[in-house]
């Protein structure tokens, strides 16, 4: 996030996209409804009617993959009508006229024929969202999830700079991250392409900086592999080992019946976790790791908040942390610099070589509760809020972006969009949550979405179950008719083993992030009785 | 009887909410929350209440496991991380370091994702580095 949730009060606009807030991040969403009833409006734009968008002000109900034309008319909108920051605009910013240019054909009524959203409720929007002091976007994987992923990023950005609604408290451009520590995972350079602080692996400056403290010679200046491009990979050949510590890739990846071939293809696939997941059971070797209560760390949220974790008890059946297991197999091939015994070491390592992190301390994290970075040094406050005086690459890029589809679209053969996500009562692959009895009493198994009208015109009377086929695979479910979802669009979770939605989705890829397009897929849905 | 309220940070979403585990004679009996917790400020939901519920599973691995004739059998620690050292040196040694592959953890902690990608670049020698920041 841009921002924080302490500034973020001050906030009198929220636009809300591709975030099912309430039951993804429920403690974010009760933060942002008592900002409503303060007085602030709330704005929801998602192909789900979910209740944060029934608790909305204004909601906006787009078709699924077609976000880059609504940005674009709600930046047409706000020029035409005069509400663009011109100051902010002339003081920060470049590539202004390209993205004029662009964005003058994209008309209230071409957009509604795009997304299928109401020209006037459009023009709204982008009067409600310009013209307040400070407003805040808030988004998830509803817009990332995309092979466009990247570019409706930039649409977030584009239309925050336009307004100037950024650089301030109570504004930005806010990612809700899915995980407890992904950003932390990325800060510490769990990436193939940065070391820590998201310092290029193709530098010689980076590298010789790490080669240095690391006392190795000679540290590889390629980028390495994504997630997807291992698993090609593995398949092909070109990798034959892979350690795998706490992810289940064997159901959270997409195209799983793909993903799983790929895995069983391994010569030597390491397993580190606290249950014998769906990934561990594929292994060769299977390390039992230590929960979260058994160890002490730190964990650095979506604000960029950096918290402690705290051992409350021994690691359990005689588990290890993930470091101590580092440690021991880094040690026992001979390796010098992995002689820790303690996280606080391996944060004073972390503090030397990772300036956003420099002076994030136990001590001050135990003195202060939690340190937002960047924060380079030990008198450091940390930073509530980013970009306040200028970006990071000085003035701030517009990208001027056309609308396109996504990468499969739905057709006589395969005539639904399916788009995936998570549900309240649980988490991810569900390893933790469907071992938590209270969760799963509360969803036991998968049901999909399907709007009313097409449950009656498949013949979805009473019955239950249905099958629904992608061209990678198919599975059969418990189905529910809900208006959430539009006529033509299935939503369905991806938590759940044994109707695992993954076995569905393509696995196009945004050029960039690499990111898979689970939000859109074109299936075919039918009576599985 | 021994009580103690442990403060921790949630493990699920990437809000970052605070609580206590209650440990109750070294056993963790539930969780209360932090109510001067800058971030959930004294609220969580029906995932965080609950997110002591699964660390005494009955399915927690209870041995590091070694795949042998096709099956996975319980083995000891330093046979296993012995297996890992092994086969990662000769896998290495025999197509090199881009042969392997590692897929660090939005769950783990920043120390632990810290030194799991300071062991593929320095020890293995590879940048085939990633997780599930996408998924």
């Amino acid at each position: 996030m841009t921002n924080s949730f302490p500034d973020l009060e001050e906030a009198q606009v929220i636009l809300i996209t591709g975030s099912n807030t309430t039951e993804q991040h429920p403690i974010i969403a009760t933060r942002l409804i008592k900002l409503q009833d303060k007085g602030a409006k709330i704005i929801v734009i998602d192909p789900r009617y979910t209740q944060i968008a029934q608790i909305a002000d204004i909601y906006l109900r787009q078709k699924p993959g077609t976000d880059l034309a609504w940005f674009n008319g709600l930046m047409h909108v706000i020029l035409r009508d005069n509400l663009a920051n011109q100051d902010f605009i002339k003081e920060r910013t470049e590539g202004f006229e390209e993205l004029k240019a662009k964005v003058a054909d994209y008309t209230p009524e071409r957009v509604e024929e795009i997304t299928g959203i109401p020209a006037e409720k459009l023009v709204e929007v982008a009067h409600l969202y310009a013209k307040a002091e400070r407003s805040a976007i808030f988004y998830c994987m509803g817009i990332t999830q995309h092979t466009t992923g990247v570019q409706h990023v930039w649409q977030c950005a584009n239309l925050a700079m336009l307004t100037g609604h950024i650089g301030r408290p109570g504004t930005g451009v806010n990612p809700l991250r899915g995980q407890n520590n992904v950003q932390g995972a990325c800060d510490m350079g769990g990436l193939p392409n940065v070391f820590p602080a998201y310092q290029p692996v193709t530098k010689d400056d980076a590298r010789e900086k790490f080669q240095q403290a690391w006392g190795v010679e000679k540290l590889p200046a390629e980028v390495g592999m994504t997630i997807m491009e291992m698993m090609h990979g593995l398949e092909n050949g070109k990798v034959k080992a892979m350690w795998v510590m706490g992810e289940n890739p064997s159901l959270s990846d997409p195209d799983i019946n793909h993903v799983n071939k790929a895995l069983q293809a391994a010569e030597f696939l390491i397993v580190q976790d606290v249950f014998l997941s769906e990934t561990a059971q594929l292994a060769h070797v299977v390390l039992p790791a230590a929960s979260y209560a058994e160890k002490d760390g730190t964990f650095s949220n979506t604000e960029r908040r950096v918290q402690r974790v705290r051992k409350a008890i021994e690691p359990l059946y005689g588990s290890k942390s993930d470091m101590e297991i580092i440690c021991l197999v880094a040690r026992k091939m001979g390796a010098r610099g992995f002689d820790f015994e303690t996280p606080q070491q391996v944060m004073a390592e972390i503090n030397q070589l990772t300036p956003s992190y420099g002076g994030i301390t136990y001590e001050r994290l135990e003195e202060l509760g939690a340190l937002i970075w960047p924060c380079p040094n030990g008198e450091h406050p940390g930073t509530p809020f980013l970009h306040k005086d200028k970006f990071a690459r000085g003035l701030g890029l517009f990208h001027a972006i056309d609308h396109q589809p996504p990468a499969e679209e739905p057709d006589e053969e395969y005539p639904f969009i399916l788009t995936t996500g998570r549900i309240m009562f649980h988490y991810h692959t569900g390893t933790m949550t469907r071992r938590i009895e209270k969760l799963d009493r509360e969803v036991p198994t998968c049901v999909i979405e399907i709007n009313p009208a097409d449950a009656s015109r498949i013949g979805l009377n009473g019955k239950n179950k249905v099958r629904l086929q992608s061209r990678r695979g198919e599975l059969i479910a418990e189905a529910k008719t809900t208006e959430r979802v539009d006529p033509g669009v299935v939503f369905m979770p991806f938590h759940f083993v044994e109707a695992a939605a993954n076995i569905l989705t393509n696995p196009a890829l945004d050029p960039v992030a690499k990111i898979p397009e689970y939000k859109v897929c074109a299936v075919r849905v039918e009576l599985a009785e | 009887m021994e009580y103690k309220n442990v403060l921790t940070t949630c493990p699920f979403c990437g809000t970052g909410c605070g609580f206590f585990l209650q440990v109750l004679d070294g056993k963790i009996v539930g969780v209360l929350p932090d109510k001067k917790h800058p971030v959930s400020q004294g609220s969580l939901c029906v995932k965080g209440w609950n997110a002591h519920g699964f660390i005494y599973h009955e399915d927690r691995l209870k041995s590091p496991l070694i795949r042998r004739n096709g099956k996975l059998v319980e083995a000891s620690w330093d046979e296993a991380i012995e297996l890992v050292a092994t086969r990662l040196g000769e896998i290495k040694a025999k197509h090199g370091p881009d042969s392997i592959a590692l897929l660090a953890s939005a769950k783990a902690t920043n120390e632990e994702n810290y030194l799991f990608q300071k062991f593929g670049r320095a020890v293995i020698g590879t940048n085939n580095i990633d997780h599930c920041a996408r998924l």
